[in-house]
């Protein structure tokens, strides 16, 4: 199992400090989430989790070992937005398989779990927000990676999608794959998650078992962000 | 530089027809426009093998590019010029091949009245007190060094809105003509055998002053070793030979002679 | 106006004639304009990819140098190379001016700045669409580029494009290269040049309307090429 910690880690951009001194130990499966209001520095923490963007100062460690080439290709991340390559659904699977290095026949099984079997052929830019979503969360999970990074991905699908997507990432940790997720749908993170981490202000405000930090957290700020309150 | 060269090498196998020997001849738009050229060159081609490509451009910048040697003859008309490259060692010897003469044009009305004059000067002395329009090469070609002459001997040099100077050949300056109704000097070859004269007329001819001779020099070996001196010799003796004044003098444009053999006048030399 | 109505009809007449000089001209012009543009896009592509990727010392400099390339005007470029290639000049060993490789070489010129500055565009915006997820798959910088470029492929097609009609389409430079020689570098829009000079308004129009067909022609078969995948997607 991946140990993944971030060790001191801080960024700053335009003279704001978006991440100060970060430190987080991540050992399970999860999922993990991370939440915390908007500008707490989550989605600059996955990035750097995935080795999208440096560190100003301190280090990403995968069995403390840091973050390097090999290490990075054993993640896979899903954006928000899905990343449709210009080319057909069985195209954009056959593209990860083929960076990973795992044979195409694989494909198969990924489209049957992204529920896409009859749209192999049609062009991924055609696809419905969750259509696409789907196919970007198989085509990650098709890499095979031992961590899986999303960030936000249902937070522009409907309620049908939603569960879809859930779906694949419970059975992704099932698989034994790490998943650590950015979500503003307190509703999915009391679904899914096994830890927490709260960030605000890019500090870690605490983190623990998910369901003592969404019932009774130690702090206010978090007691606050996940009863809906408005947290700035 | 070095990408220059790279280029040069990647371009490179594109095939040209060049399996033929051939020899480059820079040359006067009057020559090729008029259609002479391209009637008298595949006789000698025909004759020796020998193919002859030719560039036509005005005879300032045909000099200028044997100078830089990129030529092997030059069949141009300006007199001092040719003397001038010859003396200058970039050419071998200038030999007189032909002549042909220029004419006015003018609009088939002749608002300025010049189809009467006495001579050139006097013709373009009405154009310049009417104020009509006159269209000018203004490319320090052979013909606009020839307009310049004529006007200076009319006592004043021409300036005004009704004097149009355009920087164009000889060909693009009669449509320019054309557009404006206007007068210019052509040589009689590229006027006869123009395709859009439209309403224009040759308005005054016939005059020693219009004489306009062409001569031809091999570029100097000397100063340019790759020049092929041997097969531009060839096609010289040819043009300036029997065979080659026939063929000049059999030109016809519309039955019209429009170009004079004159090598004789100097054979021997 | 009756003689442009006259011309017109001259012109079509040759064009359905078949004249086989008509037609040779055409040859080169094509040959000449296609193998500059396929020499240009190995150039202008990597270069204008690499422009909107990576972050190199001189890249200021390379893209104000692209940029003024840019706007040269096709004489300039046509004045360079001629004094360059001619015997006179560094390459003129290479006995090169008055060939179609010297037209090559200067609609090569003319061609590759735009096609790197549209590339740099185009994959500008496929980088910022694309970047972090080739990334993310842990791709090389350069295996991250060709697939940057593929996927802007329909603004790098309109690039070559824009290419060939700007070198096909030019007269300036190879006019001057060339020299305009019959049969040998004598492509349309010299012969265009030279018609019109000669007064011959039908055969220059007559070539104009090729070329006008011509660029038709290419934007519609692009079209056809690039329909299937962007029409299912204006549909659904």
């Amino acid at each position: 199992m991946t140990r993944l910690r971030a060790d001191n880690l801080s960024w700053s951009q335009g003279g704001r400090q978006i991440l100060d001194q970060v430190s987080l130990s991540f050992a399970g499966l999860g999922p993990i989430f991370i939440i915390g209001p908007n500008g707490a520095g989550k989605s600059v923490l996955l990035r750097m989790l995935h080795g999208l963007l440096q560190p100003d100062s301190g280090a990403v460690l995968v069995d403390d070992r840091p973050l390097n080439m090999a290490a990075r290709r054993a993640q896979a991340m899903v954006f928000q937005k899905p990343v449709m390559l210009r080319r057909s659904v069985q195209a954009n699977l056959d593209f990860a398989l083929n960076v990973a290095g795992r044979p195409a026949s694989e494909a198969a099984t990924w489209l049957e779990a992204a529920g896409l079997q009859d749209k192999v052929h049609q062009p991924a830019k055609s696809l419905s927000g969750g259509e696409a979503q789907r196919l970007a969360v198989a085509r990650a999970l098709a890499i095979g990676p031992k961590t899986l990074f999303l960030d936000e991905p249902t937070s522009a699908l409907d309620p049908a999608a939603t569960a879809h997507i859930e779906g694949l990432i419970a059975r992704a940790v099932q698989d034994g794959v790490q998943v650590i997720m950015i979500s503003h749908d307190i509703g999915q993170v009391r679904r899914l998650a096994q830890e927490v981490v709260m960030l605000h202000q890019g500090r870690v405000l605490e983190t623990g078992p998910a369901d003592v930090l969404m019932g009774a957290a130690e702090r206010g700020e978090t007691r606050a962000f996940v009863n809906g309150d408005l947290l700035v | 530089m070095t990408f220059l060269a790279v280029l040069c090498l990647l371009a490179a196998p594109v095939p040209s027809s060049a399996d033929r020997p051939f020899i480059l001849l820079q040359s006067t738009t009057s020559t090729q426009n008029s259609g002479l050229l391209d009637a008298i060159l595949p006789q000698f081609t025909a004759l020796s093998g020998l193919e002859i490509r030719v560039v036509a451009v005005g005879t300032g910048q045909a000099l200028r590019n044997a100078q830089n040697g990129d030529g092997d003859v030059v069949l141009v008309h300006s007199r001092l010029a040719e003397e001038a490259f010859v003396k200058a060692g970039y050419g071998v010897a200038r030999q007189d091949v032909m002549y042909n003469d220029f004419v006015i044009i003018g609009p088939e009305s002749d608002p300025a009245g010049i189809a009467g004059a006495a001579t050139p000067f006097d013709a373009l002395k009405r154009i310049a007190e009417k104020r009509a329009l006159f269209v000018s090469r203004g490319d320090e070609s052979g013909t606009h060094q020839a307009e310049l002459r004529l006007w200076a001997e009319t006592g004043e040099m021409p300036s005004g809105p009704w004097y149009r100077e355009v920087g164009a050949g000889m060909g693009t300056t009669i449509n320019i003509t054309v557009g404006m109704a206007a007068y210019t000097l052509t040589d009689r070859a590229t006027w006869t055998a123009f395709g859009n004269q439209s309403d224009l007329r040759i308005l005054y001819e016939n005059h020693p002053s219009l004489f306009n001779p062409y001569g031809v020099i091999v570029v100097n070996p000397e100063r340019h070793p790759h020049v092929k001196v041997e097969a531009a010799q060839d096609f010289v003796d040819w043009l300036v030979g029997p065979g080659g004044q026939a063929a000049i003098a059999g030109y016809r444009v519309d039955g019209q002679q429009v170009f004079f053999p004159n090598a004789d006048a100097q054979s021997g030399s | 106006m009756s003689g442009f109505t006259e011309e017109l009809a001259g012109a079509l007449a040759l064009i359905f004639s078949g004249d086989a000089a008509l037609w040779a001209v055409v040859g080169l012009s094509l040959q000449v304009s296609l193998s500059a543009v396929l020499i240009a896009a190995a150039i202008g592509m990597p270069l204008g990819a690499s422009l909107a990727v990576f972050r190199f010392p001189g890249r200021g400099a390379v893209q104000v140098l692209v940029d003024t390339l840019m706007g040269l005007p096709p004489v300039v470029i046509g004045l360079m190379v001629y004094v360059i290639l001619s015997r006179s000049g560094p390459l003129g060993v290479l006995n090169l001016l008055y060939t179609p490789t010297a037209m090559i070489i200067a609609q090569v010129i003319l061609v590759t700045p735009i096609i790197a500055a549209l590339t740099r565009q185009a994959v500008a915006a496929s980088h910022e669409e694309y970047g972090e997820q080739l990334a993310s798959f842990g791709l090389s910088p350069r295996a991250a580029l060709a697939t940057l470029i593929w996927e802007a492929r329909p603004a790098i097609i309109t690039a070559l494009l824009a290419g060939f009609g700007r070198a096909v389409a030019e007269v300036g430079a190879v006019m001057i290269v060339g020299g305009n020689i019959a049969h040998v570098t004598r492509v349309m829009t010299t012969t265009i040049a030279l018609e019109t000079s000669k007064g011959n308004l039908a055969l220059a129009l007559a070539l104009g309307v090729i070329l006008l067909v011509l660029a038709l022609g290419v934007t519609l078969a692009v079209r056809l090429l690039q329909g299937g995948p962007q029409d299912t997607r204006a549909i659904s």
